[in-house]
Parts: C-alpha cells; sequence; structure tokens
C-alpha cells in the first residue's frame, strides 16, 4: 500500500502538484487520470523519487519514502518496477539482456537460473521467441511487454506505468491493460497506472484519481466515474458528443430501473 | 545557467561517482566495455594523426633548417621532443575529445531523453556510478596507452618521412633520436595524458547526463561537450606546461 500525503511540487512559481493526499491500495489497478499537462507525470515522478516533492509525504506501507536515506531508497526501489512511456528499454541489449538485467545487477542466480526466470516472465507477458531481438527489431506492442517483464522480473510489491497505452493501437492497448491488471492481482502488487486512455478506464480503474490543474479533482472506481456528477470530469472522460449521448442514455436507464 | 551552476553541478556529479558499486562484476563488466569502446575504438583514428603528424614534422622542421651548420639530426631531435612533449598528448587528445567526447555526451544524451537513466534509478542503482565511472576509469587506463602509441608512432612516421624524402639518412635520424633524451619529458607527457583523460571522459559525461529535451538537445550537448573539452585541454596544457617545464 502507498499513503500519499500533501504532497506539493513546485517549478520556478508553478505549482504543479498542490496538496494531493491519496491511498493506493495493494491487488488493486490505481489510475491516475487527467489532461495533459495536468500534473499526472510529475506526480508519479515524485512517487518514485525521480522528483523530489517540495513538502508531503510519501509512505510505502508505512515506510516515508521522503525522508528515507539514499541507501534506503536504493533497497526500497529493488521492490519498485517501472513501465515507462517510451519503454525505456535498453538500445545495445537484446531482449532477453534488457529482461535479465535487474537479475544481474542484484541477485546471485546463476546463468541457467536467470535465463529461467526470463523465460518465465517473458511467457507471463505472451513474448516468445523474441529473446534475440533488439528493440529497434519489435514493435510498440511488444517493447511495453519487454518492459512489463523486466519492471516484473524481481517480483516487485509495487508496480508504476506511466501512459503504457501511449502510441498503442486500441486492440494492443486493452491486451497491455488486461496484462497489467493480472500481474497486479497476480502478485497482489500495488499497481498506479498514469493514462489518459479511456478504455483503461472502464476495463481496469479498480480505484481512480482525476487529477484537475495539480489537484485531486475526484476519486472513486470505474463502476462511479460513469454517474459521476463532477462537472471537470465529465467535461474530461465525456468530451466527445458520441460519449456524452452514451453516458446520458446510461443515467437516464439508470434513473428509470430506480423509479 | 550561469558558469559557477555548471561547475557546481558537475562537482556534484564527480562526488556521485564514489559509491559503493551495487554489484561488482556488473561494473567490471561495463568497464571492459568502454575500454574497448575508447581504446580500441579510437585506436584507427590515433594512428593514422599520429603517423601523419611525426611526418609532417620532419618535413616542416627540415624546411625551416636551412644552415649547413646545424647538422642534420637535429631534425630527429627537434621531432622527438616536439612529439613527445605536445603533438602525441596534444592533438591525439584533442582528436579523442572529439572521437571519444561526442560518444560519451550523445550516449548519455540518448539514455536521458529516452528515459534508460531514470529507468536504471528506478531500479535502484546509482546512474553516475555506474554509467560514467567506468567511462573516467576507462579513459585513465586506455587514453594513456594511446597517447604512448601515438609518440611512438609519430616518431617512427617521421623517420620514415624522413628517410623516403632524402632529408636524413636512417643513421642520422637514430643518432639524433638518442642524444639529449629527457626522461622527464616522458614523464610529463603521460602526466598530461592523465590530466586530458579526465578532462575527455567526465566533462562530455556531464555535458550528456544532464541534457534535457530531444534530439536536438543531444546534439546542442555534443557539440558543446567537445568544444569545452578542447578548451580545457589547451588551458590545461599551458598550465602543466607553465607549472612543470
Amino acid at each position: 500500500m502507498i499513503e500519499i500525503k500533501n504532497l506539493r511540487k513546485v517549478f520556478g512559481d508553478k505549482v504543479v502538484i498542490n496538496d494531493v493526499t491519496a491511498t493506493m491500495e495493494a491487488g488493486k489497478a490505481n489510475l491516475i487520470i487527467g489532461a495533459s499537462g495536468s500534473g499526472k507525470t510529475v506526480f508519479l515522478k515524485c512517487l518514485v523519487g525521480l522528483f523530489e516533492p517540495d513538502s508531503g509525504h510519501v509512505f510505502y506501507n508505512g515506510r516515508d519514502f521522503i525522508e528515507m536515506e539514499d541507501d534506503e531508497r536504493k533497497e526500497l526501489r529493488q521492490q519498485i518496477g517501472m513501465l515507462f512511456q517510451g519503454s525505456a528499454l535498453f538500445d545495445s541489449q537484446t531482449v532477453e539482456q534488457n529482461v535479465m538485467f535487474p537479475l544481474d545487477m542484484f541477485t546471485h542466480m546463476t546463468h541457467t537460473e536467470k535465463l529461467k526466470r526470463v523465460n518465465e516472465v517473458l511467457d507471463r507477458v505472451n513474448l516468445k521467441d523474441a529473446n534475440h531481438k533488439f528493440p529497434a527489431e519489435i514493435s510498440g506492442g511488444m517493447k511495453k511487454r519487454v518492459g512489463i517483464a523486466r519492471a516484473i522480473v524481481l517480483n516487485p510489491k509495487y508496480l508504476f506505468c506511466d501512459e503504457p497505452n501511449s502510441g498503442l493501437d486500441p486492440q494492443t492497448s486493452l491486451v497491455i491493460d488486461k496484462l497489467i491488471h493480472e500481474v497486479t492481482k497476480e502478485f497482489n502488487m500495488t499497481t498506479i497506472v498514469n493514462t489518459h486512455d479511456m478504455n483503461s478506464l472502464m476495463e481496469i480503474g479498480d480505484h481512480i484519481i482525476y487529477m484537475y490543474h495539480g489537484e485531486k479533482e475526484w476519486e472513486g472506481n470505474n463502476k462511479e466515474i460513469i454517474y459521476s456528477k463532477n462537472e471537470k470530469l465529465n467535461n474530461f472522460i465525456f468530451a466527445s458528443e458520441f460519449l456524452k449521448d452514451a453516458k446520458e442514455k446510461r443515467m437516464m436507464e439508470a434513473e428509470k430501473n430506480i423509479e | 545557467m550561469t558558469f559557477f551552476n555548471h561547475f557546481g553541478r558537475y562537482l556534484l556529479m564527480i562526488k556521485g561517482m564514489f559509491t559503493k558499486p551495487e554489484n561488482w562484476r556488473m561494473y567490471w563488466k561495463e568497464l571492459m566495455h568502454q575500454c574497448n569502446d575508447i581504446g580500441v575504438g579510437s585506436l584507427g583514428i590515433v594512428v593514422i594523426v599520429a603517423l601523419f603528424i611525426g611526418a609532417v614534422s620532419t618535413l616542416q622542421t627540415a624546411y625551416q633548417l636551412v644552415s649547413n651548420l646545424i647538422p642534420k639530426s637535429t631534425i630527429a631531435q627537434i621531432v622527438r621532443d616536439t612529439v613527445i612533449l605536445e603533438f602525441a598528448p596534444t592533438i591525439t587528445c584533442i582528436v579523442l575529445a572529439g572521437v571519444v567526447g561526442s560518444k560519451i555526451a550523445s550516449e548519455l544524451g540518448n539514455m536521458r531523453v529516452s528515459e534508460q537513466i531514470d529507468a536504471l534509478e528506478i531500479m535502484g542503482i546509482n546512474t553516475k556510478a555506474y554509467l560514467i565511472m567506468p567511462k573516467v576509469i576507462a579513459a585513465f587506463l586506455m587514453i594513456p596507452v594511446l597517447v604512448v602509441i601515438a609518440g611512438v608512432l609519430g616518431i617512427w612516421g617521421g623517420r620514415t618521412a624522413g628517410i623516403l624524402s632524402g632529408i636524413l639518412s636512417p643513421e642520422e635520424f637514430d643518432g639524433g633520436l638518442l642524444s639529449g633524451f629527457i626522461q622527464f619529458n616522458a614523464a610529463f607527457a603521460l602526466i598530461k595524458a592523465y590530466t586530458f583523460a579526465f578532462i575527455i571522459s567526465s566533462i562530455p559525461a556531464y555535458f550528456g547526463y544532464y541534457v534535457k529535451g530531444g534530439a536536438l538537445e543531444i546534439g546542442k550537448a555534443s557539440t558543446t561537450a567537445v568544444v569545452t573539452s578542447c578548451i580545457m585541454i589547451l588551458f590545461a596544457d599551458y598550465i602543466l606546461a607553465a607549472l612543470l617545464l
């Protein structure tokens, strides 16, 4: 579980994250949504220490990440996996070497054991026969899957995904979403996904936080979001006329059912 | 950013490199990889530059020595000392600043922009220690070797050019080469090589590591890294000459 208390981040005179408090539960896909520039990525980077917040606290199972010494942070980070927007695979290494890298760095396993583990996770993300390919030789969706495989190879307790669907077609996005959801449940991870993909929201949004201009505007899940009366959220989610109509129909049906 | 901001951040980067490695074997692997990149990867250009600089210095020295009172073996002495004192360490390192420096800056810049450095940080790896330290150590190990190779080949290139152009005989060149040799000159060349090795590896690493933006910024960082390294090499060259000669 990750608890965030009064997190604030300022760049110059611009407040990017303003007093955000939230709890991300284990075994759930916690989605952070919001328009571009709403502070989602900065928020995520503050949680993992890539940015230092100006004030506030981030507790990983009760341990305050912000107050930790470098060594403690290093230790904790071995329990964190992260999938980056551009996958962030090492260009000069093959898929197998990319996934094996954390094992090489942090375990004393033999090469055979490492290879077995790498094949297990690659199998888990439905990637076979790509072990010896370089990142430049595989598709965007495959890169994301390699990124997930690398993120979960050390069995992390926390998984962070920064816009996992960016640049992917709707079908591949769905595959990646399901994969993230499945591994979250399977390994009881605390997963935080930063997205503005509406399909992801409806598909895997166990817990959703809507950010607006650096502030937490709304919190709920994928069932509640349909019936939300928050105007800013509705303007963001149901931006198109088609979706607005769909929502109105759903609301009317729900009201009829109540009557 | 002002000069002092850059300098302060550069010093903090250097300080950040000195931590206990997460895994010695992986750092060793990276060091060997960098030794190969910096040493073997630059050998070809160093050989070509050294041979031609030695050859040209023989021809130009002979051209300037017009008096019959000066023995021809003096040409070999002048070529030896200029190659050892200046050409082998300084010119080689300026060439290496272009070859190795731009590679280091663009490699780290690309890793920064494509979030590979962030990915390593998230894993709990000290990226300054893992990515920069092996480059600096590899430069310390390989650049003096390249300078020694450049010195030997420069003198050999000068000897070959002198003989082929009929300026002086092999005996005259060898006689001049062995007379009045000051051993400190070789030590001075190595002191310069170690100083320049640090400049060539750490300055481009700084510009690459802290790059922000995209492909255009990586190119700019690479150019700035090479230009700054070259200026710092010339500056250090002057300081060392003023202090030690």
